[in-house]
């Protein structure tokens, strides 16, 4: 049993209950909505930045009425019939638009300091989807810098809110230091008053912050990213639900830091434990798999000249045979 | 003189006992549904009473509540929204104030239709003298056996729970208020699922409004068909306005919807007209999170009818030259008021209490605070007016909930309505902090209505 679903004329089936964006994940390329705050590993999450809504223009085959207004589209599953437009929809472009410079106005545009610039979601963002300009004219909120134990680091100033990192305390970590104090555009990530995340797990939320609020406080400042050599590695954790798989940032002969591994989207594969993150910082310590896989549009890859051209056709059984169908259509026309 | 429905015996003395209540006619709707009625026929009841949500969306109760999912072994709640915080209305706290046991009342016979067994009311945090009041009925309605175990012998058990909110207004919105009556930080949920689904602890829950509730009892008292007659179109029944601003009488008053507003503002039996002999610049007809109208659109539509206090009418013209019903906070400006101070007071409050979680309305409401600031005080551009309009664009309908659209509306309209005087605080900003700009020039006679041909 299989439902399909149509997004910006491309069809797909997949297993009901998915949500959109897993669906237009399925299909790949550039109709995938972008997301800020949904991460897949992460129960619960998603639905706060509004990044993602798309309309949808038919909402299933018993009802084919369109839904009012736009919907998030990481928290709405597919029905049978469910048309969906994403890039084709001018009002969701300019909603998108509208989006980005609201997560904007009180982000403090310090890429140049910040240690995050080159892997930033939201750095990306606001270059696909953004405008040139802001039009906010006013002072942004400012926070103090926040020690979250010693190897964590907070700086409100520049998160977005998009509670990954909360969900990470909730479901990781077997307390819940970890919260949102105040509301609206005072509201800050807390743990309150530097309580410290005491927990194995706890670094991850580096890995889930979207922009530079959550950063790695041994590599704070070492590096570029786009200067170090992504490696990926693995060594045997001892560590029960940590699987030792992760990536090595070199610079030189020299491991800067160490990440979980992540995929496409920018979520990880796997969580990684404290130790494999902090502690491990020698070649010897790990077994290396091999350079890591840069995609060409990133600025990471930039020192590497490993470019790989642009793929014709896309690996993706789906795409081609929605590529043919698409080119058949136009041709037609 | 219409009938009162709800305020019928609001003037008795002692009426917040349950024993006047009682010896008014107190309690019988609940003798009548528990001894004669089945649960279904309570809700097929107020189905055909038409009765409609008085807490501002106004989607008809009955319908809400045959939505309830039934499945079996899983608890069904019921949870009264007491937690009024829009700005110009008072009408829920004035009724739990002077007759609390016609909420009690409601909320047993509204529990019994729906099959809960605990029903819960939720209060605004800064509202503690009506928990005590509404805390002090239920005492005295489990007293007289009309909570608790076995009520009236007829093998039904209700328990009904007072809870005081934190006193945000985000607590109204009722998976907010669902997120923290569960005792956690009031954010609303992402629908789908809906309360009627997964609501309270994940069960089956109906959210009402105190006045929904309320007005279960004249329905079940007088038989659906009865109540439905009171009224004008699917407007049925009787509303209560809290009435404000620079009225000469403000308060609370019941009215039969479909009372011509002209009436409403003007006869001596409701608001009696404008204070001080002014003129009416501006109306807020239903809270402040409902668009802004300018006098002569108020008083008449713009196809010249007669503007009537009902969902329909006031909706007529849609968001162009229409407003909404909403909670019924009815706030009149006088020609001394300054919109442009009016709407930043709204939006100063709708950027205190917007709850974080999405950002389009963290941002946005932030921000057109910011701009509003700056035009109020005399530093403001003439590009502000689009900016404020393109902000408000970009928040409306694109939020977890229905806040976002509440801040966007009254901004989006004042500009619609307003932006003669909006552009007079920028070209005379020194002149604007010292006086106001009187009443508009076009508020009379009645824009043309452009025709397609």
């Amino acid at each position: 049993m299989s439902v399909k679903v149509t997004i910006d004329g491309i069809a797909i089936e997949v297993e009901p209950g998915t949500t959109i964006l897993n669906a237009a994940r399925q299909i790949g390329g550039d109709i995938v909505p972008p997301a800020m705050c949904y991460y897949s590993k992460l129960k619960d999450s998603g639905g706060k930045c509004r990044t993602c809504l798309v309309k949808v223009s038919k909402g299933s085959e018993k009802d084919p009425r369109p839904m009012p207004k736009l919907v998030a589209s990481c928290r709405t599953t597919v029905m049978d019939g469910m048309e969906v437009q994403n890039i084709t929809s001018p009002e969701v472009i300019e909603a998108r638009k509208g989006i980005v410079e609201m997560l904007l106005v009180n982000h403090p545009l310090d890429c140049p300091i910040c240690d995050q610039a080159g892997e930033c979601h939201l750095q990306d963002l606001s270059f696909e989807h953004g405008a040139v300009k802001t039009r906010y004219e006013f002072d942004r909120r400012t926070f103090e810098k926040i020690d979250i134990g010693d190897k964590i680091q907070l700086h409100m100033t520049r998160c977005i809110l998009c509670y990954r990192c909360v969900f990470v305390a909730n479901q990781l970590t077997d307390h819940r230091y970890h919260g949102i104090l105040n509301r609206g555009d005072h509201s800050e990530i807390s743990t309150y008053i530097q309580h410290a995340v005491d927990n194995d797990f706890s670094g991850n939320v580096i890995d889930v912050c979207p922009v530079g609020a959550l950063t790695d406080k041994t590599f704070r400042f070492k590096n570029r990213v786009w200067f170090t050599k992504p490696v990926e590695a693995h060594r045997d954790c001892d560590h029960k639900d940590c699987n030792g798989k992760v990536t090595l940032w070199y610079k030189g002969e020299e491991v800067l830091r160490v990440t979980a591994r992540k995929d496409v989207y920018g979520e990880v594969e796997e969580f990684i434990c404290n130790t494999c993150r902090f502690d491990k910082k020698k070649t010897s310590d790990w077994v290396i798999d091999g350079p890591r896989h840069v995609s060409h549009k990133s600025v990471i890859s930039s020192n590497h000249y490993d470019f790989i051209p642009l793929p014709v056709v896309k690996t993706n059984p789906v795409l081609i045979e929605a590529n043919k169908e698409q080119f058949e259509r136009e041709t037609r026309l | 003189m219409a009938r009162k429905l709800l305020l019928e015996h609001i003037n008795v003395p002692g009426i917040n006992t349950f024993d006047v209540y009682r010896s008014k006619g107190g309690y019988a709707s609940v003798e009548k549904a528990l001894k004669t009625m089945s649960p279904d026929e309570v809700v097929e009841e107020v189905k055909k009473s038409g009765l409609r949500g008085r807490g501002g969306a106004g989607f008809p109760t009955g319908m809400k509540w045959s939505f309830l999912a039934k499945p079996e072994g899983v608890a069904r709640y019921l949870v009264c929204n007491a937690d009024e915080s829009e700005p110009g209305t008072f009408k829920d706290r004035y009724l739990m104030t002077y007759i609390p046991h016609l909420l009690i009342e409601g909320m047993i016979t509204a529990s019994y239709a729906l099959g809960a067994k605990v029903s819960y009311i939720y209060v605004r945090g800064e509202m503690m003298p009506q928990i005590r009041i509404l805390e002090k009925a239920i005492a005295e309605a489990k007293n007289a056996g009309f909570l608790g175990k076995n009520i009236l012998g007829s093998g039904y058990d209700l328990e009904l729970y007072v809870q005081p909110g934190g006193g945000a207004y985000i607590c109204g919105e009722e998976t907010a208020l669902l997120e923290s009556l569960e005792g956690k930080r009031g954010n609303p949920r992402i629908k789908p699922p809906f309360p009627a689904i997964a609501g309270l602890y994940g069960c089956p829950t109906v959210v009402n409004n105190v006045e929904s509730i309320a007005a279960v009892v004249p329905i079940i008292n007088e038989g659906g068909e009865e109540y439905a007659k009171i009224g004008i179109g699917r407007s049925t029944g009787t509303k209560l306005i809290s009435a404000g601003g620079n009225v000469k009488k403000p308060g609370v008053y019941e009215i039969d919807l479909g009372l011509p507003a002209e009436e409403f503002l003007y006869s001596d039996e409701y608001c009696g007209g404008i204070a001080n002999g002014k003129r009416l610049k501006a109306v807020v007809a239903g809270g402040s999170s409902v668009p802004i109208l300018p006098a002569n659109l108020f008083l008449k539509t713009i196809n010249n009818q007669p503007r009537l206090m009902s969902y329909e009418s006031l909706a007529d013209g849609g968001f162009a030259t229409g407003t909404m019903m909403g909670s019924g906070g009815f706030i009149a400006f006088d020609e001394d008021q300054c919109i442009v101070r009016n709407t930043w007071n709204f939006t100063r409050f709708y950027h205190h209490e917007s709850c974080g979680q999405c950002s389009p309305c963290r941002e946005g409401t932030g921000w057109m605070e910011k701009v509003l600031h700056r035009l109020e005080y005399g530093h403001g551009k003439m590009s502000d007016m689009d900016l404020l309009v393109d902000v408000s664009k970009k928040i409306e309908g694109n939020t977890i909930c229905p806040l976002g659209d509440a801040a966007a509306w009254p901004v989006a309209s004042a500009i619609r309505h307003f932006r003669d005087e909006f552009e007079w605080h920028v070209t005379n900003a020194s002149e604007a902090v010292t006086r106001n700009f009187g009443l508009a020039h076009y508020a009379d006679p009645l824009p043309k209505l452009e025709t397609v041909s």
